[in-house]
């Protein structure tokens, strides 16, 4: 059984729907441990040890986030900034992270057409999320791909519900699969 | 005018009206408790007939003075009182002997027959612990070296009582079944042998009840909930100690003071305090009261010369003795003066000695009047005394003190920061610019806590930061900022004008107490001021609120908001502190828009133009698309 933690990061998430019903499908599930970081960091002063005795712990991470301005929220951001040390996670003797699992789950207000070449925002998700690939790849880390809830601003309860459960299988096979087949990405 | 709900109304009026207006002269409640006891006394409106109604209210309300001790004991832990065991048993000791001995001699001397001296010599020589004590809780002052020594002078006088007690039958020249059987217990009639046993098996029995006995009563008695048998219980326990203690010849006030000591770690310590405070309170005022209505002015206008200057002597030679004891002792001068004159008065105790006495024929009625009125009178005088000395000699004389006593030391060190007042408040600001490396050049009044806190290692600077020369010798001139930790704002302000004037560079970041104290401040232009409290009750409402389940990150920056908002209203609030009315009008416009702001965040409008993470909007407009 591989561990699991998922850092989770959202402002506002007493307003979240969408990232309430995401958490609360895969809180309860032994060996997965959902790091709430708003909430230990409200100051965001981030204790970098505890973070990265944590993260050796686990084997797979997930950045569970909303979808702002094209990025993560930037508690996250400062989070990958101040524990992905030089030393640590990469560069010389920044061993820690490799071969680790690793992908974005995130939600956005728009749907999954606005996300393309052709909608409003002209990108694919995938490619609003390099940066993220990038620094998996540079901490020889395994990229799987991310975990997508588009189109919370209109979406129906059931459809929610729906997407719970997709997650919740999601982590439960990352968890107990004895290989994991899914490709991704590593830095060869 | 007679019957119980009259004499009530006379007494709480009395004491609604005078003890307020005693206390806002600043004399205490005791005095206004004495003064208003004359007022109702047979030379004021004559509500009360004659002395003798006076002592039996004294005699009934001198419980107040047994509940006073529970509860004092219940405040001092069992490791404390040993703790204290020196102080009680040298200071209070000598302090005994010395004074009785020496009233003794001068009774001699001036010719009064020698077992009339002896008494009055020995009742003389205690204070009234109900006067002293209650002055030093009004004034906070039961922690400091002059509340130390008073605290112990009294408790072993309290223990004194018991031998004087029995010391004057042996004095009695009538006939001796008279015998007070009201004071001696019935123990009296006993062999030595079996009074001694009696003793220790009564003092036994309240060290084993206060540490098995009393917890489980109290708590079967708390879980029927009904609080008023809770009550009842607290009452039980020291009426029934103080009765033991009088059936076998002890001070109940002893008795009871022992039984707090040993609840004082118990859980229901801050149940019985808050349940039998009131009591202790109503008894104390009454009792009070009844000491101002026996003064007996008749008496004492009649011969006032010799009343007069017996009372001025005994006080006299009282706080010498307490004096030379506090010297010897090294309190300090203004210390010893709070101490000695503190303690200078008789003690309610002597009352019961003379009513003693008197039935013993040791004491002529006339002799035992002239002694109550010295009694009541000095006690009506100490409390008279202290208000001079704290208010007229003290301030004076700290100052002088100070300055004469111990020159402002030599600064050996330049520094950036200059920090004024060394308290908790100093400490920790210190402590925090250290720990990142700035050393400040600290300054502090008190020479008591600059000496220990060199001891702690602290490099901490003993003068008045008012004063020039030392501001230069701090270096004021070239340090670039002044941090005020002290809460005074008169010394706050004199500092502000004082680096204005001669230090125009200095930045000044200044504590102050409350908003009212950061006005002042603040029209005199200085930007920097910290209220005290601002930071901290913040942070406790912050946690309270997470605790109730609020997002950390939420709280964390309503706070942050709530502050900011809290200083700008301030500054708009100090443009209008002149005019009353409108002063209070903006400080409700104030609050209204401050919790329109904060319940505006909890309807997910954080405010007109914060609408950070929200997707409500956003929806409004996906809609329209």
């Amino acid at each position: 059984m591989r561990k699991i933690l998922v850092l989770f990061a959202h402002p506002k998430f007493e307003h979240s729907d969408a990232n309430q019903a995401l958490v609360d499908a895969i809180s309860d599930l032994e060996n997965v441990q959902v790091r709430d970081l708003y909430e230990l960091y409200p100051d965001f002063n981030i204790n970098i040890q505890a973070e990265q005795e944590t993260l050796f712990e686990h084997e797979v991470i997930i950045w569970q986030h909303p979808f702002y301005w094209y990025s993560c929220p930037p508690l996250l951001k400062q989070w990958m900034d101040l524990v992905l040390e030089y030393g640590w996670a990469y560069g010389t003797g920044g061993i820690f992270l490799k071969n680790k699992y690793v992908f974005n789950a995130f939600t956005t207000g728009g749907s999954k057409e606005v996300y393309s070449s052709t909608g409003r925002n002209r990108y694919t998700v995938e490619e609003y999320l390099r940066p993220f690939e990038q620094t998996a790849y540079l901490c020889h880390m395994r990229y799987l791909p991310p975990f997508h809830l588009s189109g919370t601003h209109s979406i129906t309860a059931d459809k929610l519900r729906e997407k719970g459960r997709e997650y919740r299988e999601l982590v439960l096979s990352l968890r107990d699969a004895a290989e994991i087949t899914t490709p991704y990405l590593q830095k060869a | 005018m007679d019957g119980f709900l009259f004499n009530a109304i006379i007494y709480t009026l009395a004491a609604v009206i005078c003890v307020p207006i005693a206390k806002r002269l600043g004399m205490g409640s005791v005095l206004g408790y004495l003064i208003a006891g004359i007022l109702v006394g047979p030379y004021g409106f004559q509500f009360i007939q004659d002395e003798s109604q006076g002592q039996d209210i004294m005699h009934s309300t001198e419980f107040g003075v047994v509940m006073m001790l529970f509860l004092i004991g219940l405040e001092l832990e069992p490791k404390n009182l040993w703790k204290m065991r020196d102080l009680i048993l040298k200071v209070g000791l000598s302090q005994v002997i010395a004074t009785s001995a020496l009233l003794f001699g001068l009774g001699l001397a001036i010719g009064i027959d020698w077992r009339i001296g002896l008494t009055a010599a020995l009742s003389m020589a205690l204070s009234s612990t109900a006067i002293v004590l209650q002055s030093l809780k009004e004034k906070n002052q039961m922690d400091t070296p002059t509340g130390k020594f008073s605290f112990g002078v009294l408790l072993l006088q309290d223990i004194a009582v018991i031998p004087i007690l029995a010391v004057l039958p042996l004095l009695a020249i009538a006939a001796p079944e008279v015998a007070g059987d009201s004071h001696g217990g019935f123990l009296e009639h006993q062999p030595g042998w079996v009074q001694t046993l009696m003793i220790f098996v009564a003092i036994g029995l309240v060290v084993l009840l206060g540490r098995f006995g009393f917890g489980p009563l109290l708590n079967w008695v708390s879980k029927t909930k009904l609080r008023e048998l809770f009550t009842a219980s607290a009452l039980l326990i020291v009426v029934g100690i103080a009765f033991l203690m009088e059936m076998v010849g002890l001070s109940p006030a002893l008795g009871t003071f022992l039984a707090g000591v040993i609840l004082a770690n118990s859980p229901y310590k801050h149940a019985l305090e808050s349940d039998l405070d009131p009591f202790k309170g109503l008894l104390l005022g009454l009792f009070f009261m009844a000491v101002g209505a026996t003064i007996n002015f008749n008496l004492i206008f009649s011969d006032a010369a010799s009343v007069f200057s017996l009372t001025f002597g005994v006080i006299l030679i009282k706080a010498l003795v307490l004096a030379t004891i506090g010297k010897v002792k090294k309190l300090s001068f203004p210390e010893n003066l709070r101490f000695s004159i503190g303690l200078a008065q008789v003690s309610e105790f002597s009352f019961v000695t003379y009513a003693f006495a008197l039935q013993l024929g040791i004491l002529a009625t006339t002799t035992s009047g002239m002694l109550m009125a010295i009694t009541a009178l000095s006690m009506t005088l100490t409390p008279i005394f202290s208000l001079v000395l704290e208010k007229a000699i003290l301030p004076r004389l700290e100052k002088k003190n100070v300055n004469n006593s111990r020159d402002a030391d030599e600064i050996g060190e330049k520094n950036k920061v200059i920090l004024v007042g060394f308290s908790h408040f100093g400490t920790t600001l210190g402590r925090f610019l250290r720990a990142n490396g700035v050393e400040a050049t600290v300054l502090d009044y008190n020479p008591d806590q600059v000496d220990f806190l060199r001891k702690m290692g602290f490099k901490v600077y003993f003068g008045d930061a008012t004063r020039l020369d030392l501001l230069h010798a701090a270096g004021a001139e070239d340090a670039k900022i002044l941090i005020s930790a002290i809460k005074s704002t008169e010394t706050n302000k004199k500092l502000v004008e004082l680096c204005r004037e001669h230090f125009p560079k200095l930045q000044i970041m200044l504590r102050s107490k409350n908003r009212y104290e950061a006005f002042e401040l603040m029209e005199m232009g200085v930007d920097s001021i910290y209220r005290e409290h601002l930071d901290t009750s913040i942070r406790m409402g912050q946690e309270a609120l997470q605790k109730l389940g609020f997002r950390a990150h939420t709280v964390h920056r309503l706070a942050a908001q709530f502050r900011k908002y809290d200083e700008d209203s301030l500054k708009i609030l100090v443009k209008y502190r002149g005019n009353q009315a409108e002063y209070i009008s903006k400080v409700k416009k104030q609050i209204e828009i401050q919790e329109a702001l904060l319940s505006g965040e909890l309807s997910r409008k954080f405010s007109m133009n914060d609408q950070a993470w929200d997707s409500e909007p956003l929806k409004d407009q996906q809609e329209k698309y």
